[in-house]
């Protein structure tokens, strides 16, 4: 496979994601899976009704964030290429917020990287979201589930990650 | 020594600051220190930047932690948990 590529956008506007996706994988033939993730503005959070979701972030600390969130993966995993976009500003119910996209030969490093790309971002990259409901706005607090998901990475090395075998797919 | 710490999200409104210029005692070495420095000023700092509670800090953009060293003209922050995606 030719020069790895590692994509990062922090926007507001929405993204297409076959067009992102097309344009992630062109050319690259060495590609053989894509794995996707796409999170979306859900309408009820913690037992209250959402009709607006506000996400706050700290304009060039975010993208340094995602690269090296990124740079991390790709130090993981066989890659050819990751794309993080990332949303911000009022959304609404349904809405798109969140793009990772992982391209790579084979099914499992796409799927592993994927997942990690998303537990570390929810844990390290500086976005705040603000729920408004019918009682009023609130900050959402931040989940231990989500510390958990992100911890579980730590207990294999990256060198052993590196050498495990992935199935063809 | 001389630095700009910005806030962020729910610790910005708590306090009514999104960002400040601060001149910091040479005493102040490290980030733990410059939290407990600024919750010196009492009402809304002492309460949010209280011992325990969960306060993520940066500096010049890196995640930091409390033993994180200051450096002039650095920009750090501070923000609660993260919680995008």
């Amino acid at each position: 496979m030719g020069q790895a590529t590692s994509l990062v956008r922090v926007q507001h506007e929405d993204f297409d994601l076959t067009r992102e996706v097309q344009a992630l994988r062109q050319g690259d033939a060495g590609v053989g899976a894509v794995a996707v993730f796409v999170g979306t503005v859900r309408d009820v959070n913690e037992g209250s009704g959402v009709s607006t979701l506000t996400l706050e972030h700290y304009p060039g600390m975010t993208e340094s964030a995602l690269e090296d969130i990124a740079a991390q993966a790709h130090q993981r995993w066989r890659l050819n290429g990751t794309l993080i976009i990332h949303r911000y500003g009022e959304l609404q119910p349904c809405d798109q917020i969140v793009l990772v996209a992982v391209t790579s030969a084979h099914r499992g490093d796409a799927f592993e990287a994927c997942e990690f790309i998303m537990d570390f971002l929810k844990t390290r990259a500086p976005f705040w979201k603000k729920e408004q409901t019918p009682a009023g706005t609130r900050w959402v607090d931040a989940r231990r589930a989500d510390d958990e998901a992100a911890a579980r990475w730590d207990e294999s090395s990256p060198n052993t990650d590196r050498v495990r075998s992935s199935p063809a797919g | 020594m001389k630095i700009t710490i910005l806030y962020f999200a729910s610790l910005r409104e708590t306090l009514g600051l999104e960002r400040e210029s601060v001149e910091v005692p040479a005493e102040i070495a490290t980030m733990g220190a410059l939290r407990n420095w600024l919750r010196l000023r009492g009402g809304a700092w002492a309460e949010s930047l209280v011992e325990g509670r969960a306060v993520r800090m940066a500096v010049n953009r890196q995640l930091a932690g409390p033993e994180s060293l200051l450096v002039d003209d650095a920009e750090v922050a501070f923000f609660p948990p993260v919680t995008g995606g």
